[in-house]
């Protein structure tokens, strides 16, 4: 080995590379690999910081709207309707938003959202004769109990209200995952 | 006049191998309806791409009257529908065409399947076009949200619902796509990026690899 090493080292007038240094043309493809690497990188790291910028923003902190007279409210749910600033991107509004306000055995208040778990149609109290005293949604016959705990059809209970009570008034906010049942 | 534009052209940069290659092929005896009748069943391919370029087109001229923004859409497809002229036909085109392209598509699979031309040498190409098909269904959906119509509306509604229901990440990923806790402002612009950038950019990358592919592999032979 160490003749042809010597025969090489006559033949070309430069030592051979050893093994482990780095051949130039591996330090060109390192080099500009790694320069248009950076160079792609820089391109795409800002569109997709861009692009998936609505899933890293904080939600929005939920405003406190009063809804109805504690008074009011009964054992058996009542539909109301309130209205609440929704900021949509450059778009602000105050679109109506229902709840379904009742008082459970224990007398607790609370307000459960009429969205469909299924797939986001609108259920309501009562509205179908084979099912007395449940919410029931007319387009998959998804159908709920009180304290909104699904019995067929939807994977989840009624999402629930962010609720309140001051000065004997009924305020309501965000929505949150029902509280009500049991291993929800 | 014509052909001295031509020639003048041909002379320098030598053209004409390039559109032979592309035009110039025989088309084998039992894929051509004029041998046998029942080949017309070897067009559905050929329809589904006329009818995309159709989509393309009167795409193209939809964005001209088209405002992506959730005050402004349905107004503004009220108003090309029915104020500019012929615009019930552009958007009738872009409509029916819409769901015809699915039917043709679907058809041209059927054929493809029965005839066993999905085999070896040709699963790849198999493969490209199922591709073809989730990207012709993705632009069936983003394109149904942006009249902003109540059916838009909620079918979107739907289709969110329907997102969220895949395990671990469906929370994310209908976040992503709506651009928000809602359905709402940004939902419509991102669905109208899609509709006419991103997808229609990855489907002509499909179909160029589509056609390539079924010009070096030449069409299965018959039965």
């Amino acid at each position: 080995m160490s003749e042809m090493n010597d025969q090489e080292i006559s033949a070309t007038g430069h030592k051979p590379v050893l093994k482990k240094e780095m051949s130039r043309r591996q330090f060109l493809t390192y080099t500009l690999g790694g320069t248009g690497g950076f160079m792609a990188a820089m391109t795409v790291i800002p569109m997709l910081r861009f692009a998936v910028d609505p899933l890293l923003q904080p939600k929005e902190v939920g405003e406190w709207v009063k809804v109805v007279e504690v008074s009011k409210i009964t054992n058996e749910p009542q539909e109301f309707t309130f209205s609440r600033l929704q900021i949509d991107g450059w778009y602000k509004s105050t679109p109506d938003f229902t709840a379904w306000i009742s008082k459970d055995s224990k007398g607790n208040i609370f307000a459960l959202s009429p969205t469909c778990k299924h797939l986001g149609c609108t259920v309501s109290w009562n509205n179908n004769k084979d099912l007395p005293n449940e919410y029931f949604c007319p387009c998959h016959g998804a159908h709920y109990t009180k304290d909104g705990k699904q019995l067929a059809v939807a994977s989840a209970p009624l999402d629930e209200y962010e609720i309140k009570i001051d000065n004997d008034f009924v305020y309501l906010s965000g929505l949150k995952p029902n509280s009500k049942v049991k291993g929800a | 006049m014509l052909k001295n534009v031509y020639n003048w052209i041909d002379d320098r940069l030598d053209i004409t191998p390039m559109w032979r290659d592309v035009a110039d092929h025989e088309v084998p005896e039992h894929v051509n309806p004029a041998h046998h009748f029942s080949a017309f069943v070897y067009c559905f391919g050929g329809l589904t791409f006329f009818i995309t370029v159709i989509q393309v087109l009167s795409g193209m001229f939809l964005t001209m009257y088209y405002a992506p923004d959730i005050l402004n859409a349905y107004a503004s497809v009220d108003y090309l529908q029915h104020k500019v002229a012929f615009g019930y036909i552009v958007r009738g085109m872009h409509h029916w065409g819409a769901s015809l392209v699915i039917v043709m598509m679907f058809l041209h699979t059927l054929r493809v399947f029965f005839t066993g031309s999905y085999k070896n040498p040709r699963e790849m190409n198999w493969v490209v076009g199922v591709l073809i098909f989730f990207v012709m269904l993705g632009l069936g959906l983003t394109g149904y949200l942006l009249p902003w119509d109540n059916k838009a509306y909620f079918a979107t509604k739907v289709t969110m619902e329907i997102v969220s229901s895949a395990p671990l990440i469906g929370g994310y990923m209908k976040d992503f796509l709506q651009g928000g806790d809602i359905v709402g402002a940004r939902t419509l612009t991102r669905f109208f990026a899609l509709h006419v950038f991103f997808l229609p950019g990855v489907l002509l990358a499909l179909l160029g690899a589509h056609f390539y592919m079924i010009r070096k592999q030449g069409i299965s032979g018959p039965l």
